[in-house]
Parts: C-alpha cells; structure tokens; sequence
C-alpha cells in the first residue's frame, strides 16, 4: 500500500512539526509513506476566493503529482474537501481526476476507515479541547454535526479513546466555528477576531492545556489571537498528540 | 456599505455584539432540542425538500391548478411580474375599497415588494401588526431578522420609543407591561381597518387553499376583522397536497424557535360570507432565479430563519449589515440573484461553515451555493485572481511591521505559491492576531535532506 | 403580453425535468396519546381542565360575556353571537369544539362549523376548547390524513394561547389574541 503524503503548504511553510508527525505516525502504524517532492498548493485559498477557474494548472499539477499512489493522506480537512469538492473539472482526466478524488484523505479518517486502527493505544496525560473543523466535520463527516438528529460521533475522539491520561473536555458549543475561513481572516477581519476569540474562551472557560484540531489553519487563527492577548494555552495538532502518545 | 464595514460597526459595541450572538443561539439550542424530539427529524427534511424540488421542475402547472382552485373556492387570484405590479395591484384594491388605513401582518414579500412606503407614499397608513414589525416600524427600521424582527433592539430600546408612541410609563421595561400596551393599541387599529394584508406560507394547488401561521394571532385578527383579505405570495410557496403541510408544519416553527407547532395556522379555502379574499402571486426576479441551475434551490426556502441563528457570522454582525430585506445565510444566496453588484459582499460573509446547510429544513445547500456565488461575483466584476492579490498585497506595504514580518513569509511563500492570496494581506491578519513563527526549514526542506 | 403568460412562459421555457413527488410513509407516535397531548398543552402554555372546572370558571362570574358553540358540553352561553365580528370585541370567553387534537404539538384542528364566526377564537380574551379525548391522533401526518380535503372556507390549528417573544425574547402570552387557552377533554 503506497502512501503519499499531501501535505498543505501553510503546513509546509510554518508547520513543519505537523508534516513530521503524520509522516512518522504512518510509518509507526506500517504505512508506506513517501512525500512526493513535485507538490504545492492545492488551490483552495483561489477557489473559496472566487477563483476556482484559474486553479486548473495546481489541479492537473496535483494529479500528476498523486497519480501513482493507492492512498494520498493530508492532515488537513480543508485541503481534502477542496480536493474533492472544489477542483475544477480537468479536460480529458475525468476518470484519473475522479479516482484521485475518492482516494484522498484526512489524516483522521485514512486510520479509522483505512486502516480500521479502532483507536491508537498509549499515553498522553493532559487535559485537552478538541476543535473540530467545519471543513471536516460538515464537509468530510469526520464528526458528527449538532444541527443533525444523527448518532453522536468523532473520528479523532475515536482515535484518542485508548489513551490513557487524556481528557477532552466537552465544549459548550460543540461545533462553532472559529472564524479563521480563508481569506474571510482578512477580508471580514473583525467579525474573524470575534469569532476566534468567543471560540477560544469556551476552550478556556474548560481549562484545558491544549487546543487540539485536524485543521492546522483554524489552530494557527486561534493561536495568533490567544498569543496577542496573553491566553495561557498550547495548540497541537492531531498528529502531534497521537505520534506523541502512540506506544 | 460593504458587509465587512458594517460587520466591523457592530462589533464596536462588543457587549452588545456578544449579547445579540447569545440571544440568537439560545433560539438555535431551543431548535435543537425540539427537532432532536423527532426521530424522523432527518428524513421529514428529506421530504421537505423532494416535495419542493418537485414543485419547482413543475411550477408552471401547479401555478395554473392553484389558480384554478382558488378561483373556484371564491379567491380572487392576481398575477404580478415585479415588485411594482404588486403594488400596483395591492393599491388597486384599495382605491376600489376607498381604504386609508390597512393592517399587515408579517410578510418578508411585501418587505421585498417596499409595499410600506409605495402605500404611504398615496396616502394609505400601514400599520404592521406583528409586534416586533411595530416595534421596528415605530422605529422607521426594517426587521433585522425575517422570523425575529426586533431581534437586535434591547428591552431599553423598547420602553423607550413605546414611551415616546404610545405614552408608557417613562423606564417601564416589562415585556409583559409592554407587549399589553401594544395589544390595546392594535386592537384599535384591527377594530378599524377594512382591508388587512398578510403574507402566505404555503399555497395548496389541491385545494385552492393557502396557510398563514403566526404566534400572535395577528395575521387572524386583522384578516376576520377586515371586509377585505390580501394575501400576497412568492410563487415559490407552492406545495402540491394538503398531506404535504403534515411535512412542512412539523418542520417549520421547529426550525424557527423550536415551538412544536405555530400557535395560529390558518387555512383560507373561500371568503367568508360578505367578504373578499384577494391572493396576489409575484414573481419579481424568482423566475429568473429558477433558470439558474446551481441556484435555483434557494426557492425552496420556508423562511424559518434557523440558517440566521445557527450562522456565527449573523450572530455577530446583525440582520442589518446585509443590507438585504432577506439577510443571513440564505440572503447571502438570494440577493446576488436580484443584483449581483450591489450584494456583492454577501458570498463572502462567510466561513464557508456549512451550518446552515445542515440545519435548513428543506435541505438547501447554502453554503455551496455561496461559493458558487463567489465564482460568478468574480466572473461579472471582471476581476483576476492576479489583480485580487496584488490589491491585497499593495496594503502589506503600507505598514512597516506588516512589511518586516510578511517579507520573510513572503520570500518563504512565494517560491510556491505565486498565486496565493492567502498570505499576502497580513497587515489584516496581524492586527489582532499574531503571525506564527517562521521555522528554519519548510518540510520540504526537511524531508529531502532527511529522507530522500 | 398578460403576467400571467409571461410569469408561466418564462418557467415553460426552462424545460425543466420533472423530479418525482415523494411519497409520505407513515411516521408512528408512540406511548400514551392523550397524555403526550396534555404534555404538549402544557408546553404551548395552555391548561387542561374538566367540564366541572369550566362550569366552576363560568359561574365564578370573572367572565361576564361568555359565548359558547360548544355541543359536547352543556350550553354557558351568556349571549348570542352577533352579525358583525366587531361587536366581539368585548367578549371575555368563548367555548367551541375542536375536532380532533395532535399529540405530538397540542394543536387542534377547528373548521367554520366550530367557530360561528370565524374572529371568535382570536378577538376573546379567553379560549376554551372542548375536544373528545378519542380524536386525538399521534403527529400531523395522522391529523391531515383524519381531515382530508374535507371543505370548509375556513380551517385551523390552534396550538395555545396567543403569544411572542418579541421583545428581547421573553415569552409573553396575550399579543393579540387569547391570553389563555383552557382544553376540555371529554
């Protein structure tokens, strides 16, 4: 099983550590795991801008990049949604683009219904809030939505229940956004701030020791905020937390 | 105003801005907890939406069935292209009536139509009947929210131009002392009128029937009162059956205010003896909308308003900063369909989020249909992705801190990502958030040194 | 060209396919009927009460104008309904019939037969209902089923007293119409 690693070009510019952690989480878990060289944006911040037509040379640069691979993991929600939601139909690659479509995941899903792990067994003694991102949750279904009457779940919840010591507290919104959207970070800035910030109070209204989400970009709006007022809290990606507690 | 400015405005007033997104989200829980009552909550929203999707691929016939019934029951049945042929007609009946002074209850259509102001503007006093429309109009304001319309005034607000217009007591802030003081004084109004105008939830072809539903009983009270009924209607608000309202009534002030049912849901077949019931069908622009592929499902909307109180955005920027009659997630996909330039700003009121899709119970994809919106916005101003991002990156340089801290990201980006519009307007970033720390090496960087 | 062609000739011309009309299964309420009723009365801030407390409420003289139409109760009627509903305005309780409650929301489904005139329900300042406990069905779908296309001018559910949340979303009963509803189950 050949595992590419997509890796979101925030993430490679200013999250390093969270490409690391998901490259050697996989290859803990047995995975073939290669990061293919040739890769860039995935063209998400064009399309949601209202530019999705002049993506079309990132997207058939994505295809080409990813063709040859039998899973391709990115531990982003966004990026994956835009991958198969939001890439512009390229000519005369529909099947090749379709394929590649169905076989792109986030982080969390590729172990739950890929490599059906259950859970990831290990310790990490510390008190944590979970933000689940709306490209995630509403677009990939990696968790439940609380505006649906449907059975309660969490992919990553899943993934945290066999590790001891960790405790993730239960929000009082449970699936709010935190306002970080792209460019609506800059275009709509106020609104933005307040929703980071209203967001980042329920997390510290719960005392918890760590923000953790499977979305890099809404942490990276949400620890800009928290470190301009002085707010006592660590961000972590999902692949940090379970490379780290993994044994 | 662009929605970014507005949005900004409200936010001044934190205290405010905080107790407005409180308010709308105790609506949105309270919706929750009921649907989440029904175990076939999900598969009601499903039939809500085949039953209007249904509608919509055949609203020409049903439109002539309604026609057909309604005439038969006794309904006088008008047809209106735009907003000023609805006017016109609403006008019509009232000179024929010789009728100066007309109660209204809540209808989002005659707010698109302007009705208020063409009928003051010949004469006719309008006397909005839903107390929060009163509220609002005493204040010369629009409604803020389509269900709500009062929503962003405070009990203070209340007291004090109830003061002013109906002489309470000075400081008096009881609702119920209030809402009193409204009642006697519309009740006068409902004594008065001849003609009372009401809007239309839904319009039954089968039996040439259509249902208003109110909490208050004021769409009745000035309807039984009045010699005369005009009920002004989308042509969208079309559902085939009577069965069909079992769907569409347990979905609709669920999703609302999380009430099981509307207090008042009346069904209006024929006239009463003596009296007129005059029901007007506008297009205005909804044809239009319906040749839209990637939009025309907007037309299934039942105007429950939950997409607004489930929206972080309306919660914290007020109906007002729309700028539309209809505001919020579903306003944001209507108005480009009326003009695409002045609304342009509303696509982009949005996180893309996705909540409202999830919570509208006749399944609308909204948030699609936002980032749709955003293709064509671009596409008709004439803008390109290079021009966007150089706008975007021409306000970098303005501010030196900005200029430090964006350079080194920049050169980091911009090997990559030529096109990016996602790094290059950080003054806006940085102002109330900071920027994350560059590390020595892109994973990139890492990885062939250490793994290839 | 008439709006009317021209409203009708803009739809024909999209050519729309026609996307097939669902069909409704029926969706079971289960448990008791008429207590899930009475829950749900309670909920739209109404109250249940019996045919003996109605009498009581009448003769306790705090409604001087009582109008009934009610015919599964004995006649309270203290005057006869007159030709114009404007002259309801000073009416303190009216009594009629529902015909049939929804357990799932209270509301009560009442035709032109029920109401006299059709303001009687909305200009009292006080409402009572008398409904015959075996005509209470499980959810809405039961409800329009029992109705069916049935013709009267004028048809309604009533689910509870009239009420808003208008001003700053603090439930008040008695906008504009009844400022209490009282159900009489019999």
């Amino acid at each position: 099983m050949k595992v590419a690693l997509f890796i979101p070009c925030y993430i490679d510019q200013f999250y390093p550590h969270v490409a690391k952690a998901t490259l050697e989480l996989l290859e803990k878990l047995g995975c073939d795991v290669s990061y293919p060289m040739d890769q860039t944006c995935c063209g998400q911040p064009m399309a949601n801008s209202g530019f999705e037509r002049e993506t079309v040379g990132t997207t058939k640069q994505f295809l080409e990049t990813f063709k040859d691979f039998d899973f391709i993991v990115a531990p982003s929600g966004s990026c994956v949604l835009h991958v198969k939601e939001h890439q512009p139909k390229i000519e005369r690659q529909e099947a090749e683009q379709k394929e590649i479509q169905h076989k792109v995941y986030e982080l969390s899903e590729f172990l739950i219904d890929i490599l059906k792990i259950g859970t990831i067994k290990g310790s990490f003694p510390h008190k944590i809030g979970f933000h689940s991102s709306c490209h995630g949750q509403r677009g990939l279904r990696l968790s439940s939505s609380s505006e649906l009457n449907e059975k309660p779940f969490n992919k990553a919840k899943d993934l945290f229940a066999g590790i001891q010591g960790l405790e993730v507290v239960e929000l009082t919104r449970k699936d709010e956004c935190c306002g970080f959207g792209g460019t609506f970070a800059v275009t709509e800035e106020a609104l933005s701030i307040q929703m980071g910030k209203d967001r980042l109070s329920d997390h510290l209204a719960h005392q918890v020791e760590i923000i953790c989400g499977g979305d890099t970009s809404c942490l990276m709006h949400l620890q800009g905020i928290a470190e301009r007022n002085n707010k006592p809290v660590k961000f972590m990606h999902l692949a940090e937390i379970l490379n780290q507690a993994i044994s | 105003m662009s929605h970014p400015n507005q949005a900004a405005n409200f936010l001044k007033d934190e205290k405010r801005a905080h107790w407005h997104d409180e308010t709308l989200w105790f609506v949105r829980e309270k919706r929750d907890i009921s649907s989440k009552g029904i175990p076939e909550w999900e598969e009601l929203r499903k039939l809500a939406s085949g039953i209007k999707d249904h509608v919509l691929s055949k609203l020409d016939y049903y439109l002539e069935e309604l026609e057909k019934t309604a005439s038969a029951n006794g309904i006088k049945v008008h047809w209106a292209k735009d907003a000023a042929e609805h006017n016109e007609i609403v006008l019509s009946i009232l000179q024929e009536k010789k009728c100066k002074a007309i109660v209204k209850s809540k209808s989002i259509l005659t707010e698109e139509c302007h009705l208020n102001p063409f009928l003051e503007k010949h004469g006719v006093e309008v006397v909005d009947t839903d107390l929060g429309e009163r509220i609002v109009q005493f204040l010369n304001q629009p409604p803020s929210h389509i269900v709500l319309p009062a929503i962003h005034l405070k009990k203070r607000d209340i007291s004090e131009i109830f003061h002013e217009k109906l002489q309470t007591e000075k400081g008096n802030e009881d609702p119920a002392y209030l809402t009193n003081a409204a009642r006697i004084h519309l009740r006068d109004k409902f004594m008065k009128a001849k003609v009372a105008i009401t809007g239309v939830n839904f319009a039954i072809p089968e039996t040439g029937e259509f249902v208003v539903c109110t909490n208050e009983g004021n769409a009745d009270m000035g309807v039984h009162l009045a010699d005369v009924h005009i009920a002004c209607m989308g042509i969208e608000k079309i559902i085939p059956k009577r069965e069909h309202l079992g769907v569409f009534l347990r979905l609709l002030a669920r999703s609302a205010t999380g009430q099981s049912i509307t207090n008042y849901n009346s069904h209006f077949r024929s006239p009463a003896p003596g009296k007129e019931i005059h029901l007007i069908l506008v297009d205005n622009g909804r044809t239009e909308q319906l040749s839209r592929e990637k939009f025309k499902n907007s037309l299934k909307c039942i105007r429950c308003g939950a997409c607004m109180n489930t929206c972080p955005i309306y919660r914290r920027s007020g109906g007002y900063s729309y700028g539309s009659t209809v505001p919020g997630p579903i306003g944001s996909i209507l108005s480009p369909g009326i003009d695409v330039k002045k609304y342009s700003t509303l696509p982009f009121a949005s996180t893309l989020c996705g909540s409202c899709s999830d919570v509208c119970p006749v399944k609308i994809n909204i948030h699609e249909q936002l980032y749709e919106w955003r293709q064509e916005i671009t596409k008709a101003q004439g803008w390109s992705a290079k021009e966007m991002s150089m706008k975007m990156a021409n306000g970098i340089f303005k501010s030196p801190l900005a200029y430090k801290v964006s350079g080194k990201v920049l050169r980091a980006t911009l090997k990559t990502l030529p096109d990016s519009l996602i790094y290059n307007p950080l003054n806006a970033w940085g102002k109330g958030r900071n920027v994350p720390e560059v590390p020595k090496e892109s994973f990139k960087e890492w990885y062939q040194k250490n793994r290839s | 060209m008439s709006s009317k062609s021209m409203i009708l000739s803009k739809i024909k011309k999209l050519a729309q396919e026609e996307k097939p009309l669902p069909e409704i299964p029926s969706f079971e309420v289960v448990g008791d009927l008429v207590e899930t009723f009475k829950n749900s009365v309670a909920m739209n801030k109404g109250t249940v009460i019996s045919a003996m407390e109605l009498q009581d409420l009448v003769n306790s003289g705090a409604y001087p104008k009582v109008y009934s139409g009610s015919k599964l109760i004995e006649d309270l009627k203290t005057f006869d309904l007159p030709a114009h509903p404007k002259d309801l305005n000073d009416l303190d309780l009216a009594i009629i019939d529902g015909q049939l409650g929804v357990a799932e929301n209270a509301a009560i489904w009442l035709e032109d037969d029920n109401l006299g005139l059709r303001a009687v329900p909305f200009i009292t300042q006080h409402l009572v209902i008398v409904l015959e406990q075996s005509k209470i069905l499980g959810n809405m779908h039961e409800a329009y089923g029992m109705i069916g296309a049935h013709y009267s001018g004028f048809g309604l559910f009533i689910a509870g007293p009239s009420k808003t949340a208008d001003i700053e979303q603090s439930l008040v009963i008695g906008a504009h119409g009844a400022k209490s509803l009282r159900v009489v189950l019999v």
